[in-house]
């Protein structure tokens, strides 16, 4: 690429410009607005006669009609390869902490560094041997990462058949290094390094198929693993009204999830969260490896003040590093928070090109571009049969708290489980406040369904009770109603609230889960006898304090036990001989 | 030397627009007209089309006025000559001093690196109990006041500016009204900050988009004085008229706009400005705090709406008292584990039996008989809103601590109030500790439960009483409603 192409800026419209451009332009591809020693990322997102139209990734102040942009004939990509894990990265893959040794306390405009370290050694063992059929995605060997084999892959754009040629031994290497040559049927050589580009908006499909997801991804949190459960390689999704816990449910899956790597999208939220994530990851310890939480985690932060083009493609930039750890047979899991500021990234945007709204002004295009996103997600099944997967979990923020709008309309049509916050549910401090009459999921979880929907029945017939009486009062109830009632509000208490904050609570694993569900579904369908409502009352608030008690407690602990028993024996003192 | 232009091809609403050359986005321009000169900036170029918003307003711009462009963007001097000193939404002088150009930044400059942020953790102590025990203001934290026009949002920023420990405080007007203007003033020099002070004002008689900049001001200069090691307090009142603003012109501008008539980029714009609340690690810190009027007493409006999901939690003020259900400083735990062992109990009990109150309180209007239970919260009740909940109220966190146990005790028995044995033998007033025995036995299984993780107990009481608030939350939206509908 000896000589670039370049063009000039004849119009600046907030963080869109039109450039003249003489020769060919490539939608979507890359240009670089030159404007001192800066050099200001932009894509192509339009082309008219002889006008590209770029989003520019950065503040746009200062620039002027004439300034030069040049062309790069390369999509918005991102870079693969061992070293990912554990970083923070902006919305385009710059290393924060990286560009703050080098820059101090604030963003610098225009600044690109390496997204991973070039120069770090890593202990490479192959496992492909001369000769062998390669094909994108074939490993040559692998490094550790952290607790992983992070494999080493033909390029994913490498279609068709390869002939191994050469490959290293096994040794230290870094990514400047070729690894190895693949020669491809008509005998031309491609040296390989340990790491290779891929554009962010194109999915990785180098696996067999997509499979339908069907094991459990346990959150360990009761709610959702018992009622709303999500499955491996699905998709769900949390609305809710600002304050109803969005956030903080996200920051819980991301501690305590049975997967290998989270990538964090935030995504136009606020820096403070993120930050207490970025300090205290690194202290805190993956219970099942015993590692610090940060080594299987990927922050991508584009918060709320950064640039807005940036936040649009950060979600793309979080899925096309899920996608590539889903290569190597990991499970991943992308949380996005939230993903209302990425469709309203895109909205502005729509709104400078002078599109066509469609409803609240955002893009006609709105429902297919969230429909492609959560599309990324799945169970594949690779190469060597084995298999990996992608789960996608997104906020919705929806304005004034009121799902009727087209970002929550439009992912509620695409994804597989629906956990709905609300609003009288988390000002009453009940978290996490996933409303258990509206959510809903097509996966299947980790107690039997039947069993759920028995249990789900006893909090809608004592949910229909309550709403009665609100409006009769407790004397127009019959008793056998107040009990519904009372068991409704138990089964509530104890079980789909959950306390975060507690070390012993936040985390319910699933035997745990199974354990204590089969309990309150036994008491929930046993025939109680009470005189009055009042006995009820008493003996339901005595049984809830017991229960909660119990929560707290390790499962497997003497006090365990006995503390069950205390509920055991309760429980008789009332059943109906 | 800067070409000067003297052909205004348009002038539709605050926006004109000339053709000129070489001009850069968001370049300052000077617009004279004989009424004098006003500052203009770059909205958007195509070709040599440049279009400006003009900051005094379009009203009296001639065709032939002359458009200067001044080659940079806005800026604002800094330095400790500003305290003291009252500047307009333009940054010119206000009061009779000289006008300061030494040392120019720019406004709304780059954002903070996430990763150079530190967890924030230091209370600000306000002496207001609403606020110190229940929602604990933080250092750098980025607050609201909602209310609807008419409450004492002002009085209380005022009032808070004064107390709080801070360095210093930049109060950012935005179509105030001029008495609410001097009000501030007078408060300032009466509490003796006024020469810690810095005052950009911009009031309902100015033209609205000079009240666009006056954020961006405050906070360019709050955060220079933050890298220079100070605790910098921001007051913007109010942040509505900033966004009406900015309706306007994206209305001018023809942009369709997205909902309410507000343009589709106001939850960015507003977090840009938020999201300058910092705590920088080994310098000092920008806290804001901002009034917002809830038009037509609705948070579901745009401006409200956004500016939720922005900040880290809410003062709802109503009824000249911050409300104890619907505030919440989401920041409070990361302070209120640190000041007293009893905070956080009397924070979450105190609030606990309130809610009790107000549903007894509903039913006593409703005329059922009082039983003595009933009798005991209405006592508290009233006892609760005069001593804690009253904004005149201007005590330290530990005296409102005290005096929350001594409200209880002047109300209930000890094993009434839910509280944890050992702050009662350790807090509760006088004679009455007859009555701990009892309570003693249920307890001493919580207490164990205290050695374990924070907040712990906080939700394992609220779980006591959720049924309870959850009806009072209900009802109470009711009201609105009703209220509302009967105003229709
Ligand atoms: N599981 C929980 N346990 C205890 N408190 C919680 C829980 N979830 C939320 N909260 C409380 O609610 C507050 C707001 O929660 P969070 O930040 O998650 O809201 P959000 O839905 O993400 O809001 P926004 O849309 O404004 O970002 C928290 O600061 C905390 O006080
Ligand atoms: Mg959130």
């Amino acid at each position: 690429m000896a000589d670039k192409k370049i063009g000039h800026i004849t119009a600046i419209n907030g963080n869109m410009i039109e450039v003249a451009f003489k020769d060919s332009v490539i939608q979507n591809e890359v240009g670089y607005v030159l404007i001192g020693n800066e050099r200001l990322k932009s894509e192509v997102i339009k082309i008219t006669n002889n006008t590209a139209y770029l989003q520019v990734y950065e503040i746009t102040k200062g620039l002027k009609v004439g300034d030069k942009v040049e062309f790069t004939g390369e999509l918005l990509s991102v870079t693969l390869g061992p070293g990912i894990l554990s970083q923070v990265y902006d919305g385009l893959q710059n290393p924060l902490p990286a560009l703050a040794e080098a820059h101090g306390f604030f963003l610098p405009r225009g600044v690109v560094l390496d997204p991973i370290d070039e120069k770090k050694k890593w202990h490479f063992t192959p496992t492909a041997k001369v000769g062998d059929t390669l094909y994108r995605g074939s490993p040559l060997g692998w490094v550790p990462e952290g607790i992983f084999q992070h494999k080493i892959m033909v390029p994913f754009d490498l279609n068709g058949e390869y002939t191994l040629v050469s490959v290293v031994k096994e040794g230290d290497y870094d990514l400047t290094e070729t690894m190895g040559v693949i020669k491809d049927p008509k005998g031309e050589e491609i040296k390989l390094t340990m790491s290779f580009e891929w554009p962010v908006k194109i999915p990785i499909t180098a696996y067999n198929k997509k499979m339908v997801p069907s094991e459990p991804m346990v959150t360990k949190v009761r709610i959702v693993d018992t009622f709303f459960p999500v499955c491996k390689g699905g998709t769900y999704c949390i609305p809710g009204p600002f304050g109803a816990g969005k956030t903080v449910l996200q920051q819980l899956t991301s501690r305590y999830a049975d997967v290998d790597i989270v990538i964090l999208a935030a995504c136009g939220e606020r820096a403070g969260e993120v930050v207490e994530t970025l300090r205290e990851f690194p202290e805190l310890s993956d219970p099942k490896t015993g590692r610090s939480l940060m080594e299987r985690t990927i922050i991508i932060c584009n918060t709320s003040s950064m640039p807005v083009a940036a936040r649009e493609a950060s979600v793309y930039t979080a899925t096309t590093l899920g996608e590539y750890y889903r290569q190597m047979g990991l499970d991943v899991l992308i949380l996005a928070d939230s993903t209302s500021r990425w469709a309203q990234a895109m909205r502005e945007l729509s709104g400078r090109l002078e599109e066509i709204p469609g409803e609240e002004a955002f893009p006609a295009y709105l429902e297919s571009r969230i429909a492609e996103f959560y599309e990324r997600a799945g169970y594949v099944e690779l190469p060597d049969g084995s298999h990996g997967s992608m789960t996608i979990g997104g906020t919705v923020s929806p304005a004034g708290g009121n799902f009727e709008e087209p970002v929550t309309q439009a992912t509620l049509k695409v994804v597989g489980a629906f956990h709905g916050l609300s609003r009288a549910r988390s000002d009453a401090r009940k978290f996490p406040a996933i409303d258990p009459i509206d959510s809903w999921t097509k996966y299947k979880g980790i107690i039997p369904a039947e069993k759920v929907r028995e249990a789900h029945n006893i909090l809608r017939r004592g949910d229909e009770v309550h709403q009665m009486m609100m409006v009769v009062g407790e004397e127009g109830t019959s008793v056998d109603d107040f009990i519904y009632y009372l068991k409704g509000e138990y089964l509530d208490t104890v079980y789909l609230q959950q306390n975060g904050f507690d070390a012993v609570d936040a985390v319910s694993d699933p035997e745990r889960q199974e354990f204590i569900f089969n309990k309150i579904h036994t008491i929930l369908y046993t025939d109680f006898h009470f005189e009055a409502k009042p006995d009820a009352r008493q003996f339901f608030n005595e049984l809830r304090q017991l229960t909660l008690d119990w929560n707290y407690i390790q499962m497997g602990a003497d006090e365990f036990v006995a503390q069950e028993k205390k509920i055991d024996a309760h429980i008789q003192a009332k059943t109906k001989a | 030397m800067r070409k000067v232009y003297n052909k205004i091809l348009s002038i539709v609403g605050n926006v004109i627009s000339v053709r000129a050359e070489g001009v850069s986005n968001e370049e300052l321009a000077e617009v004279s007209t004989r009424r004098g000169t006003s500052l203009a900036k770059v909205i958007k170029i195509d070709n040599d089309l440049v279009s400006l918003q003009v900051f005094a307003g379009s009203r009296g711009i001639s065709t032939d006025d002359e458009v200067r462009f001044l080659g940079s963007p806005m800026k604002v001097s800094f330095s400790d000559n500003m305290l003291g000193r009252i500047f307009n939404g333009s940054g010119e002088p206000r009061d009779n001093g000289p006008a300061l150009n030494e040392n120019l930044i720019e406004i709304a400059g780059p954002s903070v690196n996430p990763s150079k942020r530190i967890i924030p953790n230091r209370m600000i102590r306000t002496n207001i109990p609403m606020i110190d025990v229940f929602n604990s203001l933080v250092v750098s934290q980025k607050l609201p006041i909602f209310s609807v026009s008419g409450e004492p949002y002002n009085e209380l920023l005022a009032r808070i500016a004064l107390q709080a420990e801070v360095d210093m405080i930049i109060l950012g007007g935005i179509g105030l009204k001029f008495d609410e203007y001097m009000y501030f003033r007078d408060e300032l020099e009466k509490g003796g900050a006024l020469s810690r002070s810095i005052f950009f004002m911009h009031t309902a008689s100015d033209p609205v988009v000079e009240g666009l900049m006056v954020p961006d001001l405050c906070l360019a200069v709050a955060e220079q004085f933050a890298l220079k090691g100070k605790d910098v307090l921001v007051l913007l009142t109010d942040m509505t008229n900033f966004a009406d603003a900015m309706k306007e012109i994206a209305i001018t501008m023809e942009q369709v706009p997205s909902n309410r008539g507000y343009p589709g980029d106001l939850y960015t714009q507003l977090a840009s400005r938020y999201e300058k609340a910092v705590d920088f690690e080994g310098a000092g810190s920008v806290t804001i705090l901002a009034a917002t009027t809830m038009p037509g007493d609705d948070v579901t409006h745009p401006v409200p709406d956004n500016t939720g999901y922005i900040t880290e939690g809410q003062f709802y003020l109503r009824n000249g008292r911050i409300e104890p259900f619907g505030s919440l400083s989401r920041l409070k735990q990361q302070v209120n584990k640190d000041t007293r062992d009893d905070h956080r109990a009397i924070m979450d009990g105190m609030i606990q039996l309130y809610a009790q109150y107000l549903e007894t309180e509903e039913k006593r209007s409703m005329g059922f008989r009082m039983s003595d239970w009933d009798k005991k919260l209405l006592k508290y009740g009233g006892l609760f809103e005069k001593e804690m909940m009253d904004l005149s109220v201007n005590i330290s966190l530990e005296d409102s601590l005290n005096n929350g146990w001594d409200i209880l005790s002047q109300c209930f028995n000890p094993d009434e109030t839910g509280f944890r044995s050992g702050l009662i033998e350790k807090y509760w007033p006088g004679e009455k500790k007859t009555k701990v025995k009892k309570a003693d036995q249920e307890i001493s299984k919580e207490e164990k439960k205290e050695e374990k993780p924070l907040e712990k107990e906080e939700t394992n009481k609220d779980e006591k009483t959720t049924n309870k608030t959850k009806s009072v939350v209900k009802k109470s939206k009711n009201k609105k409603e009703v209220s509302k509908s009967s105003k229709k």
